[in-house]
């Protein structure tokens, strides 16, 4: 029903290259997540699968069906937008209604819709509202409101959160990944947060200058990143990444630890550093340390630590979950 | 302003500005609603005494004033029309990309700055003019009667140079309004189905509501005394068929030489205005509240 097929999509602004040739399958049902920085070409791409944008070349198959050249609304895809988008003038009602209006739908069957799309997304109170008489959470909802009310192939979310408070985006990335499972519909998420990408995807698409670097499911990525961007990208805090004598005892150029495979100890192991900070979160503590020989290291003990600024701790890398990379930053 | 003090404070410090307005403002009018009540005739000086109603009820009699009253409100409602129309439709084409764009919008602009007398002289005589003008050439090209725009339609001739001239202000202001138009809107729009028809009406239209009213009512206050281009192309004739309470004012002052009557026409017309600001502000203010 929903599946997408990008096939030697690129894409250049003026004489800018902003994605290269790309390859992608998104299968039907699907919950993929692009996630990249800041200026990686995520919403480009987003974009171009929405007709909103022209690819410079290659070519987009919706449902199997060529829509490289078809207009935005002929592609039965929906966009909720980083700015929500929602139309001012118009109440919550009539923005959610007005996808449905233009399809020339029944005043009753639109009424229909609209009140079932908002209780599911709990605007039941808010339908006579404007816009701007609402909270970011209720705004982010409205959106989502106008793009379920259509039914559409596929659901693309441009950075959908990124406007909200933090306890506010937790909740709405609850909200939105049970809305998946409610609907089962395609979702093409885009988002610069590797948490967003890794709590709800079934397949993360790392993005970096426009390339894809590697496909996969979040432990796919997590346990197995194919280079050193990715594995820089993915997991938090990141990835410790050693260069210099470090790396070479292990016939690389750059050795890959992760903070929580990392042991902690006040009295022994092959690592020795001096504390700079110290993050108690509780449940975890981070311990950043200035190794010797080795440079600037994140360890995450669990539980707590206790530890101060300028006193020694030994460290333990996990030799089993070293990641090895090459000169030209591949895996080995 | 949100503490006593800051308030009287702040009270006090806008003081002078308001008394000033406010003495700007009072002297003339109650001057003239004076002269408005004397026999005062500029041919017979220091010969003025009290006429009461008289002058009210002369001006108002007067066939001439229904004439210029329709003549006003069909002015001011012909040039609003066509320049937010026009202004409308230009502003849409502005804000497309095309080439030179810069230079055509400087010369969109261009009609605001030139002044009156002298673009209802550059209609009269170079482009409306029965003989010389190019719509008369333009006539003669298609095999046909040239019109005599000034002669056969003087309020028509009138309202198109008028609306000439407010044009550019309109579309600067539309233009200005339609780039505040977030753009993710207008795609969403698109993703939600809405052709180019359908944007217009339920998107931008909206949008430029605020923008349209500022217009309306900016563009009314001026309209309302419009002067210089009937005097330089019609002299408010033939008959009065061009002339608005403006120029019926300064007829009656000027050319019969009656400051009394004049000065009853002019509160008249302050009347006027009033009713037409009230009437505005109830019908259309409510957009400029957020
Ligand atoms: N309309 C445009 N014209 C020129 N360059 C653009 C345009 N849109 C985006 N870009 C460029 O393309 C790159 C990718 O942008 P974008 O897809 O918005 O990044 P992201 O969403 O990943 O932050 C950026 O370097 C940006 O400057
Ligand atoms: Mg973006």
């Amino acid at each position: 029903m929903g599946s997408i097929t990008l096939e030697k999509v690129s894409k250049s602004f003026g004489t800018t290259k902003v994605i290269p040739e790309i390859d992608l399958e998104i299968a039907d049902g699907e919950f993929v997540v692009f996630v990249g920085p800041s200026g990686c070409g995520k919403s480009t791409l987003l974009r171009i699968i929405a007709g909103l944008e022209d690819a410079t070349s290659g070519a987009i198959h919706i449902d199997g069906r060529d829509a490289t050249r078809e207009a935005p609304a002929k592609r039965g895809l929906s966009m909720v937008f980083q700015s929500y988008a929602l139309y001012p003038h118009m109440s919550v009602y009539g923005n959610i209604a007005f996808p449905l209006k233009m399809a020339g739908e029944a005043k009753s069957t639109i009424d229909d819709k609209v009140r079932s799309a908002a209780g599911v997304l709990n605007l039941t109170d808010y339908l006579d509202r404007k816009p701007r008489q609402l909270s970011g959470g209720q705004r982010q909802r409205v959106a989502i409101g106008r793009a379920i009310v259509r039914q559409p192939k596929a659901f693309l979310f441009d950075e959908p959160l990124s406007n909200l408070d933090a306890a506010l985006r937790v909740n709405m990335r609850l909200e939105i990944s049970e809305l998946h499972h409610q609907l089962k519909t395609t979702m093409v998420y885009v988002t610069h947060d590797q948490v967003e990408a890794m709590t709800m995807a079934d397949k993360i698409v790392v993005l970096n200058a426009g390339r894809i670097e590697q496909v996969g499911s979040p432990l796919d990525l997590y346990r197995s990143p194919k280079n050193l961007f990715v594995a820089g990208f993915i997991g938090s805090p990141k990835m410790n990444l050693i260069a210099g004598a470090a790396a070479a005892k292990e016939n690389a150029t750059t050795i890959g630890a992760r903070p929580e495979h990392i042991g902690l100890s006040k009295t022994e192991g092959p690592w020795q550093g001096t504390v700079t900070v110290v993050e108690h979160l509780g449940a975890d503590t981070f311990v950043h340390a200035d190794v010797d020989d080795v440079g600037p290291v994140t360890a995450r003990a669990p539980g707590e630590f206790l530890v101060k600024h300028g006193e020694r701790v030994f460290l333990t890398p996990d030799a089993e979950k070293i990641y090895r990379f090459g000169a030209d930053g591949d895996a080995l | 302003m949100a503490t006593l003090q800051t308030r009287s404070a702040a009270r006090l410090m806008m003081t002078p500005a308001v008394l000033m307005l406010f003495i700007w403002m009072i002297v003339p009018l109650a001057m003239t609603l004076y002269f408005s009540f004397l026999r005062y005739n500029l041919l017979m000086p220091g010969m003025e005494e009290w006429a009461g109603t008289l002058n009210y009820r002369y001006f108002l009699t007067d066939p001439a004033f229904g004439a210029a009253l329709v003549n006003t409100l069909l002015l001011v409602g012909g040039v609003l029309l066509i320049t937010l129309v026009g202004g409308t439709l230009l502003a849409l084409l502005l804000d497309q990309p095309f080439f030179g764009q810069g230079i055509v919008r400087l010369l969109v602009i261009a009609p605001f700055f030139v002044m009156p007398t002298v673009s209802a002289l550059v209609w009269k005589n170079m482009l409306m003019h029965p003989v010389y003008g190019i719509f008369a050439w333009i006539a003669r090209t298609f095999g046909l009667q040239p019109v005599d725009w000034l002669n056969n339609l003087p309020l028509f001739s009138v309202t198109m140079i008028v609306a000439w001239q407010w044009l550019p202000f309109a579309t600067l202001i539309l233009l200005t309004a339609l780039q505040s138009l977030d753009e993710e809107q207008k795609e969403a729009a698109e993703m939600d189905g809405a052709g180019p028809v359908s944007r217009f009406i339920h998107i931008v239209l909206p949008h430029l509501a605020r923008a349209m009213t500022v217009v309306v009512l900016i563009e009314t206050i001026f309209l309302l005394s419009v002067f210089a281009e009937i005097l330089v192309t019609t002299n408010g004739g033939p008959g009065t068929a061009s002339t608005n309470l403006t120029y019926l004012v300064y007829a009656q002052a000027l050319l019969q030489f009656d400051v009394g009557g004049a000065s009853a026409g002019g509160i008249v017309a302050v009347i006027l205005a009033n009713v037409v600001a009230i009437f505005l502000i109830r019908l259309i203010g409510k957009n400029l509240e957020t």
